[in-house]
């Protein structure tokens, strides 16, 4: 950098600060931008792409798992097929997808100009293009990908993986730093950006329930950061922190990752919350039910994820006094979260209720959502989860919570505000056959689990035995019908980015309310250069 | 807060820099990826090359991020409610690397209080003990593995009380350092940094003593079981962080002595100065947990 093109840098802020701001034409636009709303709009893309991606594999297991028999791929790239469904799903698509929504959101609705660290929210963007291209790079090369589960327990990922492993724990590394860096601007951006008169208490939930969840990730990221680092020194240094002989134990991997891994379902599922307490009350024509008792029950869901991880490892042999305390607490959880949910219905209790797309997607979450709630509650039974631990009931129960939760609220967010950023709204025909198309088959896919794992099927296998031959038979169908009518979103979403449709009001919806819906649609490059007042 | 600040916000128009950092931990990571499979399997490759590359890129992207920030903050660009934004971004960042230390003491204190003496036998493992290794005693220091390593253990006299002098000691000079430039003092300023730096080096000079003799005269290695992984672990990111804190502050006293930060503004000392006293704290916990305990 020489000094001259430093002043010049200088001079744009001039005009930044005079806001005669120009959007810089092609690529650099995208790859040097400050801009919250192009962030966001990566943000939201990138995760897209990753679901398409890791729903792909998804259909490669499905396939699989179509007949009993070894069929169509050999049983270790089955399990880099599961390994990286899910890594690709949780930290490629929901999370980035949720951060992309806090993005665009966050400052529309409390009043800011952008976010607070603007060049550090595009760093923290552009490494997870690269984080995940070195996991799906490993899958190419000498000895596959991470073959280990999402989980990558030890030994599986010390003893027992090949040495591509060390490139799964740095792609890690990095990507851990971008959401420690996003989490890190969101919370900055709410404490010290809110337009003057937004107190806490009038924050939208959507804010809360970020705010919250970005303190989450910054307690539990750096954990997964030094588990990551364990595994590889275990792995390639001759440390034995999870091997019995040098002192150290396999079970302190699973401590260490589930204190990491419960917060995180949280995480996966706190912004979900504020979405749909934005929506239910827009089409219910009705203030939300118990704003106060939403925000103390987010918290407390939050506070209570630190004390309840070795939920996940009731089979691995804890003393009982330790199993009753972590039964007891997870099943305290559902006090706060069954507070969410009255307070949804109670939101629509006699209001005047239309069902436009985004409200169809927040029903079927709160149904649906609750339906992974309760068999959640079953599996928090200890000896109920010793017979349906690691079986087909638990790959129901998170599927249910996560994509007929997280990803139902990500896609009823999208309905949602997509207008607003467009100005058009977008096609409502196809976007209801993606509801109702998704809304069949997602029930197909995933409620046959609950009876094959309660029949004993157990997860990650590429084989299984024949009495779960038609249930198999009819996932796969319900699989394969889930994974097409994602591509009815696409076409939907290429459609609106093309900015086809009926230019939308400021206001979009008619029950909406908000400072974002205050602003022209769509949303100006920058939507409040001086803050406004709330009243 | 006034209507005033708001407006003052500055948003940075478009720049090279973030982009250049995600492309500079691409580097790093496929380097170190490649850097630790071939170093440990023998094998050829460019994994050290590509990790040199990412370190070049990272540091060419820091040096022109800041120039542009401390060239923005010299001419006035920012506002009182940025530099909340600064201060409050740093102290969030300083809180998830407590966590990530809190990870490794996590590791150490499962595997003191539960690992190993259920290794041992105790609560409900009575079998463990006598079917895989009957000779087993669990102790702490872990002087010996289940799998028969043996080690010593550090001493928390001598060279790691002298480290934790030199560090608190360092953490005052910081201090004062602080409290000179707010009371304008240049010279003292330069002074204090200058000790803050040279103590931080020392120390690192005698962490590496304490490797050396620990490695060659005590068997008192990363592989010596969980004691020397803990160990090893934690005093290294340690001194890792030192390390980074120390070359911070270094730049820090180079900024000194170019005459920048003013008595109301100097949020990158003040940064530097917190994550100096962050690492000391840690040295403490680390004191009393890893050493003397």
């Amino acid at each position: 950098m020489t000094t001259a093109t430093d002043s010049t840098h200088i001079d744009d802020h001039h005009d930044d600060d005079h806001h005669e701001h120009h959007i810089p034409p092609g690529i650099k636009r995208w790859l040097y931008t400050t801009n919250h709303k192009d962030i966001g709009t990566l943000y939201l893309w990138f995760a897209f792409i990753m679901f398409l991606t890791g729903g792909a594999m998804a259909m490669v297991i499905r396939a699989e798992l179509f007949q009993p028999g070894l069929q169509i791929v050999d049983p270790n790239f089955f399990n880099q097929m599961t390994t990286v469904h899910g890594l690709i799903m949780v930290f490629g698509a929901v999370m980035p997808a949720f951060t992309g929504l806090a993005n665009w959101l966050v400052p529309m609705m409390i009043g800011a100009p952008d976010m607070a660290l603007p060049r550090m929210n595009n760093w923290s963007f552009w490494i997870l293009p690269f984080a995940f291209a070195i996991l799906l790079a490993s899958l190419f090369m000498e000895g596959g990908g991470p073959a280990f589960g999402w989980t990558f327990y030890a030994p599986l990922s010390t003893t027992y993986s090949n040495d591509g492993t060390a490139l799964f724990v740095f792609a890690v590394h990095i990507m851990g730093a971008s959401s420690i860096m996003g989490a890190i601007n969101v919370i900055v951006t709410i404490f010290n950006m809110r337009a003057p008169g937004m107190t806490w208490m009038k924050m939208p939930l959507f804010v809360w329930t970020w705010l919250i969840t970005a303190f989450l990730l910054i307690a539990v990221m750096p954990v997964l950061a030094g588990a990551v680092t364990m595994v590889l020194t275990d792995k390639f240094f001759g440390t034995s922190f999870f091997d019995a002989a040098g002192g150290g134990d396999p079970v302190m991997f699973q401590h260490i990752f589930w204190f990491f891994g419960h917060p995180e379902v949280y995480i996966m599922i706190l912004p979900a919350f504020g979405i749909i307490s934005a929506i239910v009350p827009t089409f219910a024509r009705k203030r939300l039910f118990g704003y106060a008792s939403m925000v103390y029950a987010t918290a407390s869901i939050a506070l209570l994820s630190f004390i309840v991880w070795a939920h996940h490892m009731f089979t691995t042999g804890m003393p009982v006094a330790a199993e009753l305390f972590f039964m007891f607490a997870t099943m305290l959880i559902s006090v706060p979260t069954g507070v969410k949910v009255f307070n949804w219905v109670a939101t629509m209790w006699r209001g005047s209720m239309t069902f436009e797309v985004p409200m169809l997607f927040a029903i079927a979450f709160i149904v649906l959502f609750t339906i992974g709630g309760l068999s959640g509650l079953m599996l928090a039974i200890v000896p109920v989860d010793f017979q349906y631990h690691d079986t087909y009931f638990v790959v129901a129960h998170f599927h249910y919570v996560l994509v007929t939760g997280a990803i139902f609220s990500i896609m009823a967010a999208v309905y949602y505000w997509l207008p607003k950023w467009t100005g058009k709204m977008f096609h409502i025909g196809l976007a209801k056959w993606h509801f109702w198309c998704s809304l069949v088959s997602v029930n197909v896919l995933f409620f046959p689990m609950h009876f094959v794992g309660l029949a004993g099927m157990p997860r990650r296998i590429p084989d299984y035995a024949l009495q779960f031959a038609d249930f198999n038979k009819w996932i796969s169908i319900g699989g394969f019908a889930f994974g097409l009518s994602q591509l009815i979103f696409l076409a939907l979403l290429i459609k609106a980015c093309k900015k086809q449709g009926e230019p939308v009001s400021d206001q979009v919806w008619e029950g909406a309310e908000g400072l974002e819906w205050e602003i022209p649609s769509p949303a100006p490059y920058h939507s409040f250069e001086t803050p406004p007042v709330v009243k | 807060m006034s209507e005033k600040e708001y407006e003052k916000y500055y948003v940075p128009a478009e720049s090279p820099w973030p982009f250049m950092g995600a492309v500079a931990l691409f580097l790093m990571a496929v380097g170190a990826g490649n850097f630790v499979i071939e170093s440990t399997r023998g094998k050829e490759g460019y994994g050290a090359y590509i990790l040199g590359a990412g370190f070049i890129v990272l540091i060419v992207m820091l040096v022109g991020w800041f120039r542009n920030q401390i060239h923005e903050s010299m001419s006035g660009m920012y506002s009182a409610q940025l530099g909340r934004s600064y201060r409050q971004g740093m102290s969030w960042f300083i809180f998830s690397e407590v966590m990530f230390f809190g990870a490794f003491f996590g590791a150490l204190f499962y595997a003191r209080f539960i690992s190993v003496p259920w290794l041992g036998g105790a609560s409900n493992n009575d079998m463990t003990g006598e079917i895989l290794w009957p000779t087993f005693e669990a102790i702490w220091p872990l002087v010996q593995t289940p799998g028969g390593l043996t080690t010593e253990a550090m001493p928390w006299t001598g060279l790691p009380l002298i480290n934790t002098v030199l560090l608190l000691a360092s953490s005052v000079t910081c201090h004062f350092a602080h409290v000179a430039l707010e009371n304008n003092n240049r010279g003292k300023l330069k002074l204090m940094l200058g000790l803050t730096v040279l103590l931080g080096a020392i120390f690192m000079v005698m962490q590496i003593e304490e490797y050396i003799h620990a490695y060659n005269e005590m068997n008192l290695t990363l592989q010596s079981g969980i004691y020397g992984n803990t160990f090893f672990l934690l005093t290294g990111f340690h001194g890792f962080h030192v390390t980074l804190g120390a070359i911070i502050l270094f730049i820090m006293l180079l900024r000194v002595f170019k005459g920048h930060f003013t008595p109301d503004n100097h949020f990158a000392f003040m940064a530097a100065s917190w994550y100096w006293h962050f690492v000391d704290v840690v040295w403490v916990i680390l004191f009393a947990v890893v050493y003397i305990f």
